[in-house]
């Protein structure tokens, strides 16, 4: 569990270790005809170091709506904390399904309330009784419904590819792809974004998760393929 | 007797913190870290992403924000019978122009309509408020529903009054409709509860823009196409002219058979003039 804080022994270590931690990051989730598709590199930076080269960005909220975080992470987390135990009792009192927009606007209540005190910029995608949908709130609290959503540092070196490769008619696969490519491309020139590519797909059958090592993905312009 | 400084914030106001120990001896000095509002006993930085907002010599109470998802000019005319609203779609980010499918403007009632630049969620916030208002009306059920004026006296005492605790919707508002009686109205609120009303007004870079442009061809009378298409006019002006614009705009029209928001739709734009074209072709030496 990353804290706010790392206690290292030097003055001057502690200095760069004790940078605020970031989720340097990129987040994305496409809307695909039969549910959502949610993606994250897995960098988390305190300063220059990065302190968690394995971190897990894709939270779940309730089985059917999960929550990509970037920014502070002791911020994203204590959102998610407090967003997952209200809709838990939300579910419970109901006794059915959350819908995604109530999950989204949950979020969005606690990132506008609190937004002088928080730097985080969330994505919520699910799936329920209306079908897939991606919700954007970036820093400030604004709630948006989009098609498909970027966010952290890396989403602005692919901006323009992702302007130029999404449709609106993917499939499953096809938005998949969509995915672990744009991920792909901005963890190439993002030094706050890297690692490895975790995906989260959510669909009428539940959310179903895939892990692909840094290695096992393509390399782009002008860098090497791992060693086999 | 240790004197002992009390645990109220210095945030507020002169006096309540009670007086500074001119010596600090090594009863203070020694002490552990006495609880306070941003850090409990269990001694962990609290919930928060920047310490000098929590340690700052001004305290920690500071509210005045910073827009980060932001609409440009709203622009707005009367004419025969009604008002017109329009803005383009952009929810810029800074220098990004980050969302293009933003609805800036917003039907209150049949009677009423507002548009707003500056932040966005705050302009969300306004509208949830806004809603709560109509629903309110709703189940009056007395066949009498908000006007323009109300909802803009109204809008006007949120936002000075958020101005005056320093923490303002970070807004341009206008709001425009057609009263009961048939009276067209228009106003504009500003972030800090500045508030008045005009036969056109204009936000952001259409006040200097626009304006001008309204100023020589609105009048109270004009007909709906007239209105139209000095309103796509100034648009265009605005589009040529502001950074964080697209050509992507939408049009509300309240009237007193009700407020109907228009679909997006792009306009055209000239850029072949000759000396557009090449503009050093007969300037030698020229850059």
């Amino acid at each position: 569990m990353a804290s706010s804080r790392l206690v290292a022994g030097s003055a001057v270590a502690d200095a760069e270790f004790s940078r605020d931690i970031s989720l340097g990051t990129t987040i994305i989730a496409v809307q695909f005809a039969g549910g959502v598709v949610l993606g994250a590199d897995s960098r988390t930076s305190s300063g220059s170091y990065v302190a968690n080269r394995t971190q897990d960005k894709i939270t779940p909220l309730l089985d059917h709506v999960y929550l990509c975080r970037s920014g502070s992470a002791s911020d994203t987390q204590a959102i998610a904390g407090y967003v997952q135990y209200y809709l838990a009792q939300l579910q419970a009192e109901r006794g059915g399904p959350v819908r995604v927009e109530t999950a989204a606007m949950m979020a969005m209540q606690m990132a506008y309330g609190n937004k002088n005190a928080l730097q985080a910029g969330l994505i919520v995608a699910g799936f329920d009784a209306d079908g897939g949908s991606v919700y954007a709130i970036p820093l400030g609290g604004t709630l948006l419904r989009v098609p498909f959503a970027i966010g952290g540092s890396g989403s602005a070196y692919i901006t323009g590819w992702c302007d130029k490769n999404w449709r609106g008619d993917m499939s499953r696969d096809e938005a998949l792809d969509f995915v672990r490519n744009a991920l792909r491309h901005a963890m190439a020139r993002d030094s706050s974004s890297g690692g490895c590519v975790r995906t989260v797909v959510i669909d009428a059958a539940g959310a179903s998760r895939e892990f692909i090592p840094g290695p096992k993905l393509q390399p782009t312009y002008d860098e090497l393929p791992a060693p086999a | 007797m240790l004197p002992r400084p009390t645990t109220h914030s210095k945030a507020l106001g002169p006096g309540v913190a009670g007086p500074e120990l001119a010596v600090a001896t090594s009863a203070v000095l020694d002490r552990p870290p006495q609880p306070t509002a941003q850090r409990p006993l269990s001694g962990a930085q609290a919930f928060s992403v920047d310490p000098s907002l929590v340690e700052s010599a001004d305290g920690p109470r500071q509210h005045t924000q910073y827009p980060y998802v932001t609409g440009t000019s709203v622009l707005a005319v009367k004419y025969a019978g009604g008002v017109m609203l329009a803005c383009d779609t952009l929810g810029a980010y800074g220098s990004t122009k980050r969302y293009k499918s933003l609805e800036r403007i917003i039907r209150v009632n049949a009677r009423t309509a507002v548009a707003a630049g500056g932040e966005i969620s705050d302009f969300q916030y306004i509208t949830r408020l806004l809603e709560e208002l109509a629903t309110d009306d709703y189940r009056t059920d007395d066949g009498i529903e908000l006007g323009p004026r109300e909802v803009f006296s109204y809008l006007t005492r949120v936002m000075y009054n958020r101005r005056g605790k320093m923490d303002p919707l970070w807004n341009s508002l206008v709001v425009g409709g057609v009263e009961a009686d048939g009276t067209v109205f228009l106003g504009t609120v500003g972030m800090i509860g500045t508030h008045y009303t005009d036969s056109h007004v204009a936000t952001g870079f259409g006040a200097h823009l626009a304006r001008p442009m309204f100023r020589e061809r609105q009048s109270d009378d004009m007909s709906e196409a007239d209105a139209e298409a000095l309103l796509r006019d100034a648009l265009r002006v605005c589009y040529y002219r502001d950074k964080q614009s697209i050509n992507k705009f939408q049009v509300a029209k309240a009237t007193g058979e009700g407020v109907a928001i228009g679909k997006p739709f792009a306009l055209e734009t000239k850029w072949d003039y000759k000396a557009f074209a090449a503009p050093t072709k007969w300037a030698i030496g020229a850059w």
